[in-house]
């Protein structure tokens, strides 16, 4: 039997890329090692190596496909006295399929109708998946910060930062990012992709790994007047960083009586991604959402990450800017104005409803769409609230919804203990008690380390079949 | 087993190092002791005497209960801050831990600012809401005032590359004790520091004693101002009871970094006659060994004699003595007297901006 070569995840996350070119054709041999292809996707460009001794036998996928799912099978390696033609089989049609496939109709792959026999392990329902997939989901309350008739345009939620960071860069010479791998290496997920380029080495800041340093360094600056951004290559590892962040900049101004300014943004990915583990899979909202003195934004789509990335940039105050990275490749409708900016600490209604509210963040505000879509088809109206910022928290928005629905639900990609979800509760309790018609309840991740078995990954993380069973507790 | 070291010592001469061998790298020249003038060792005998003053006064205040928290007192280091801080110009920041009452008195704030602080008033620099540990004062390029120890230095590396920026030709001041020389953020901003070559001095003040723990208990390579080595920065170890050792240091450090050489190292070997704060009962070190340095080294002392040597007399000596006596009790009396934040100020500051 002829060997398959599939279509290799150079990432956790990457369901699908560009096969970009062939570095073998039909009747080469090649040896473990060889490099047969080269792959992109949004973040990298890979070379792809073959593992086995053989001969290529049929490539399938032209160089220059799109959109090419993990898993597919792009070429075949014959063994010593296999034929080609014993190797043309069934998947052929795929590569046209693959190719062609509208990023807003995925499917699950392993329900795609001409998926190879699903023994690909990528394909594996994850938690992580279920997150990403449901990021589909676009708010239907249109949003009033945008004018009407505005022109929208698709972009990712990675350019989106980008292009925030770049616009208000051009304005202010004062603002400068630094992280490890933002600049010659174009940012670890490629956020800061081409800053470098446009910016200079001045402004777009390689430094050590040493986080706990150059978050020290990153403060300094801005208590010297500088408005850095501060990459975290993820906020798992700003852990070393935290005391700068808290006991430097959050709490100067106060302990300064107003004289010592610390205009900062540390930004990075944030939550779970996909299958990396308990070390590398939080969610620090609630950790920073308890420091007064910061602010900390949490957004979920591609608008509201640049609109709300440039007002982190522009105010006086401290900012933690949580990013998720299971979106970043997401595409999403954002308003082409020419300089977009957000309010901080004002949440946003994504579905109106009249039955329960749910409210969310981050990641979590797909799943909550995507729980309100399902509740809608069993006759439950369901409301959806993004806190977009969870410091200051806009309590009046949640409040407002509860007077409403009487019912409510706070889903959280996170632990529920200490949570936004708690501090949600606690304000029903305290300034919407007379609104409850049922308790409030959380929904939230298990509270345990994020297991890395894909099928404990699932079991453990926030999913839209949890929010509907808790909705339907209380309605 | 046992013949095994005196195996390697067969071979030790052979791996003498060179007495001569010319250093692989450029160094910084031989401070020189400074040649003062008359007048600016007078200014340097009032600004170290209202240091010793005005300490010993916050230990007062102190022990009457009109301070509370923590207060870590600058009595005997004061040669160090007063012979760096001579040299600066107004170009130049400082920031360090929370030792910082002589740090910040030299850098122009008014006393009575700085122990209303002390005693947590409105008046304070900080409006009271800081305290010993955390005052600051942007006017005066004085970035704090830190209680964390080690974080200013990752901080004044942060300063030093605003200055880098902006291009405006200053320079970070950034002390910390030798205590804090241990801590990894150090390191990590040492590399920083040279790899972009940033205006930085970092200063080490060795008082010898990080809280009860010596030197020499806390620290394997115990002579401080080799710990850039490993990353280039040069360092140079001053008797940091002698204001104008101090002085001719920051001269040469301040040359090497406005060069563009990037930061350098000054270890101020130095003592403090308190304990660590007020509620250290010392009791890691013997009352002869701080009398020893008292009587042998002290940097008011010392300083008294150069100025003697130059014909100041007593009478002179006395009239500043009181001059500054006066400075102290007044602030001490303001501090005392001033009203304490109203509750409102509770809520200010917390963030800038309204959202």
């Amino acid at each position: 039997m002829p060997i398959e070569i599939k279509m290799p995840a150079l990432s956790p996350t990457m369901e699908e890329g560009t096969l970009a070119k062939w570095l073998v054709k039909e009747g080469d041999t090649v040896k473990s090692g060889d490099i047969m292809a080269e792959i992109e996707t949004d973040k990298a460009t890979m070379e792809f190596e073959a593992v086995d001794e053989g001969t290529i036998g049929k490539i399938m996928i032209a160089e220059g496909s799109d959109n090419v799912k993990v898993g597919t099978v792009i070429a075949t390696l014959l063994e010593e006295g296999e034929s080609a033609d014993t190797a043309a089989a069934a998947p052929a049609e795929r590569s046209g399929e693959g190719a062609n496939a509208a990023p807003k109709e995925e499917q699950p792959a392993d329900k795609a109708p001409n998926a190879p026999e699903s023994t690909v392990p990528h394909k594996v329902e994850t938690g992580a998946r279920q997150l990403y997939d449901a990021a589909k989901h676009d708010a239907e309350v249109s949003d009033p910060a945008i004018p009407e008739g505005t022109e929208m345009v698709k972009i990712t939620l990675r350019e989106a930062l980008r292009d925030a960071m770049a616009e208000e860069m051009r304005k202010d010479d004062r603002v400068f990012v630094m992280g490890e791998e933002v600049a010659e290496y174009q940012g670890a997920y490629k956020v800061t992709q081409g800053l470098l380029d446009e910016f200079g080495p001045a402004r777009v800041i390689d430094t050590p790994i040493t986080e706990y340093g150059f978050a020290g360094v990153g403060t300094g600056a801005a208590m010297g007047g500088l408005r850095p951004i501060v990459e975290f290559m993820t906020f798992n590892f700003a852990m070393q960083a935290i005391d700068h962040i808290i006991n430097s900049a959050a709490k100067t101004n106060y302990m300064s009586g107003g004289q010592m300014r610390c205009p900062i943004v540390f930004r990075g990915p944030n939550g779970a991604a996909s299958r990396v583990g308990a070390q590398h899979s939080q969610n620090y909202g609630p950790w920073y959402a308890s420091v007064p003195g910061l602010i900390v934004i949490a957004p979920y789509d591609a608008a509201d990450a640049k609109g709300l990335m440039k007002a982190a940039i522009r105010t006086e105050d401290p900012v933690v800017f949580l990013e998720n990275e299971l979106l970043y490749g997401r595409t999403f409708e954002i308003p082409a104005l020419d300089d977009y900016v957000l309010p901080i600490g004002k949440a946003r209604t994504m579905r109106e409803g009249k039955d329960v509210t749910i409210v969310s963040y981050s990641i979590g505000v797909g799943l909550a769409l995507e729980a309100a879509e399902k509740l809608a088809e069993e006759g439950i109206d369901a409301e959806v609230i993004d806190l977009r910022t969870l410091r200051p928290l806009d309590k009046a928005a949640v409040l407002k919804s509860l007077k409403k629905t009487n019912r409510l639900v706070v889903a959280e990609e996170g632990w529920a203990t200490c949570s936004i979800a708690s501090e949600i509760v606690a304000i029903c309790m305290e300034e919407g008690f007379d609104d409850l018609d049922a308790p409030v309840l959380r929904v939230a991740n298990e509270d345990v380390p994020l297991p890395y078995a894909a099928n404990l990954e699932k079991l453990a993380l926030l999913s839209s079949a949890k929010i509907v069973d808790t909705v339907k507790k209380i309605v | 087993m046992a013949k095994a070291p005196a195996a390697r010592k067969t071979e030790a001469p052979q791996s003498d190092p060179a007495p001569n061998r010319a250093p692989n790298r450029e160094r910084p020249g031989e401070p020189q002791s400074y040649r003062a003038s008359k007048d600016e060792l007078l200014e340097f005998y009032k600004q170290m005497l209202l240091i010793r003053r005005f300490e010993e006064k916050a230990g007062q205040l102190y022990g009457l209960g009109l301070i509370g928290g923590f207060c870590h007192l600058y009595i005997g280091q004061e040669a160090v801050a007063v012979g760096l801080q001579s040299a600066l110009s107004d170009k130049d920041s400082v920031i360090t831990g929370y030792r910082d009452h002589g740090h910040m008195l030299l850098c122009g704030i008014p006393p009575k600012d700085v122990m209303a602080e002390l005693t947590g008033r409105q008046a304070g620099i900080s409006k009271g809401k800081g305290g010993s540990m955390h005052m600051f004062s942007v006017e005066h390029k004085f970035y704090g005032g830190h209680g964390i120890v080690g974080a200013q230095v990752s901080l004044g590396t942060g300063l030093g590359f605003a200055h880098k920026y902006r291009q405006d030709g200053g320079v970070c001041l950034a002390y910390f004790g030798d205590g804090a020389s241990n801590q990894g953020q150090v390191y990590e901003s040492f590399n920083m520091a040279e790899l972009w070559k940033l205006p930085v001095i970092y200063v080490i003040e060795n008082n010898q004693y990080a809280m009860g723990t010596s030197v020499n208990r806390a620290s394997s390579e115990d002579q401080l101002y080799r710990r850039g080595e490993s990353f280039r920065i040069p360092g140079i170890q001053v008797d940091g009871m002698d204001v104008l050792a101090s002085r001719g240091a920051a001269e040469e450090a301040l040359a090497w970094v406005r060069a563009g050489k990037g930061p350098i190292i000054l270890e101020m070997k130095t003592y403090r006659y308190r304990g660590h704060s007020m509620s250290d009962p010392a009791k890691y070190r013997s009352r002869e060994e701080v009398q020893a340095v008292r009587d042998k080294s002290d940097p008011i002392e010392h300083c008294k004699k150069l100025l003697e040597d130059q014909g100041v007399g007593e009478a002179e000596l006395k009239t500043i003595e009181q001059e500054i006596r006066k400075i102290v009790a007044e602030a001490a009396d303001f501090a005392e007297s001033a009203p304490e934040p109203e509750p409102a100020e509770l809520y200010t500051d917390v963030l800038v901006e309204k959202y």
